[in-house]
């Protein structure tokens, strides 16, 4: 079918639970892949993003990679928007914001219980790490907030369903949660 | 002196000595708060309770009602602030509802999500703050706390003790513990005081006791604040 509606979807620094909740939606992605494909997807395995209606974020940016990545949805979709508390408010990634890198990584890979071989990742296709962990809106333009963690099968289907129809997209009061 | 406020077109009476708030309670209407509880001196430090009152913003948990006043509590520019000052404390403090034993119980995420509030709209502070787990009964988690006083008025009107105060100012402020210490477990707090029970989010626990109710029981999870404020404060005795 011509002229259908472009998804793209990625996860930051996020678990993809954002992305098994979305998933949720059950029967209705039939419903959805009638009117809506994905372009760059975990689900398409596509690499990179081109022209797309809408973007879906999940996850907060932890390193350099999510912020091309993010960069990269925000040239390329019309509409971005911000999945999941990680992506709204850094999430649990950025629970570490208040200790510093450094003593993340050495807690992590040399003076942790049971670290063997002790040594910090340095291969240079690692993406390097941010300072801190920011919610996405900190660093592009984001146009909706879906809060939850996750967002309930039931957001993704409001808010999807909104905005196929061309109906400015609401939530109602038991569909927003934080947690 | 008694008489009548005006509340969004609505006229309802009050008695003499009572606030804007308090009238409003009595009446069934809602105004959200963060920092007013009834039964405690007026605070007015949240400014959630901002209303019009004769054209002028005016805090209604500290502000008298008084006859023939003009007040406008729900307006879109009313709520608007309301959000804009709810995402303020969001990003001043560490608030990670999905790890927080308050979560579905917390008063700052109920007028959240009375409020509709989606996004945090600010820069996240990502603030360093302490927890103290030193008492055996009750925890502090300063990342949560929202310098409402709520603590500090409970030792000292309801306990007749002097446990919390508030320090510093602006950006500095901070909640500290009236002990030798500084920490929790070397002062005279008790797990029955209305201190270690009156906090409004997850900043002052009583331990070992999250996560007891599951999601879907929870006081927010089904019910706004506004339904469940009215009926907790409506006929408060004074």
């Amino acid at each position: 079918m011509a002229n259908k509606i472009k998804v793209a979807t990625t996860s930051l620094a996020g678990c993809f639970g954002c992305h098994m909740s979305f998933l949720d939606i059950d029967e209705r992605l039939v419903a959805l892949a009638e009117v809506a494909e994905f372009d760059r997807s975990p689900i398409t395995d596509i690499e990179h993003c081109g022209p797309c209606d809408i973007g879906l974020i999940e996850g907060g940016v932890c390193n350099s990679e999510n912020v091309h990545v993010l960069r990269e949805f925000r040239k390329n979709c019309k509409i971005l928007v911000a999945v999941g508390a990680c992506a709204i408010n850094g999430g649990l990634p950025a629970m570490r914001n208040p200790i510093a890198l450094e003593d993340c990584l050495l807690e992590a890979y040399r003076d942790g219980i049971g670290v063997e071989n002790a040594q910090i990742p340095s291969d240079p296709e690692l993406p390097l790490l941010l300072n801190k962990v920011h919610p996405i809106h900190e660093v592009v333009k984001v146009d909706y907030f879906l809060p939850g963690c996750p967002p309930s099968a039931d957001v993704f289907w409001t808010f999807l369903t909104a905005l196929l129809e061309g109906r400015e997209p609401t939530l109602p009061y038991e569909l927003v949660h934080y947690d | 002196m008694t008489g009548t406020i005006n509340i969004d077109g609505q006229n309802i009476p009050f008695e003499e000595g009572q606030t804007i708030i308090e009238a409003a309670t009595a009446a069934g209407i809602y105004i959200p708060h963060l920092c007013h509880k009834p039964g405690y001196t007026p605070h007015g430090s949240c400014k959630l309770c901002t209303v019009k009152v004769n054209g002028r913003n005016c805090s209604a948990c500290t502000f008298p009602a008084a006859d023939g006043q003009t007040v406008i509590n729900n307006s879109d520019e009313l709520q608007q602030d309301r959000r804009r000052i709810t995402q303020m404390l969001f990003v001043e403090g560490n608030h990670m509802c999905p790890s927080c034993e308050k979560s579905g119980n917390c008063q700052l995420q109920g007028v959240a999500y009375h409020l509709n509030m989606l996004d945090n709209h600010f820069p996240h502070f990502f603030a360093h703050r302490e927890v103290d787990a030193s008492h055996p009964d009750i925890l502090i988690d300063h990342n949560r706390c929202i310098f409402c006083n709520l603590c500090v008025r409970a030792s000292k009107e309801k306990d007749g003790k002097n446990v919390f105060a508030i320090a510093g100012r602006g950006i500095n402020k901070r909640l500290i513990v009236n002990s030798p210490s500084g920490q929790l477990k070397d002062s005279d707090i008790a797990p029955g005081d209305c201190a270690a029970h009156v906090c409004p989010t997850g900043a002052i626990l009583i331990k070992r006791t999250g996560y007891q109710v599951p999601i879907g029981q929870r006081i927010y999870d089904h019910h706004q604040i506004s339904e469940v404020a009215l009926a907790e404060e409506t006929g408060h005795g004074e």
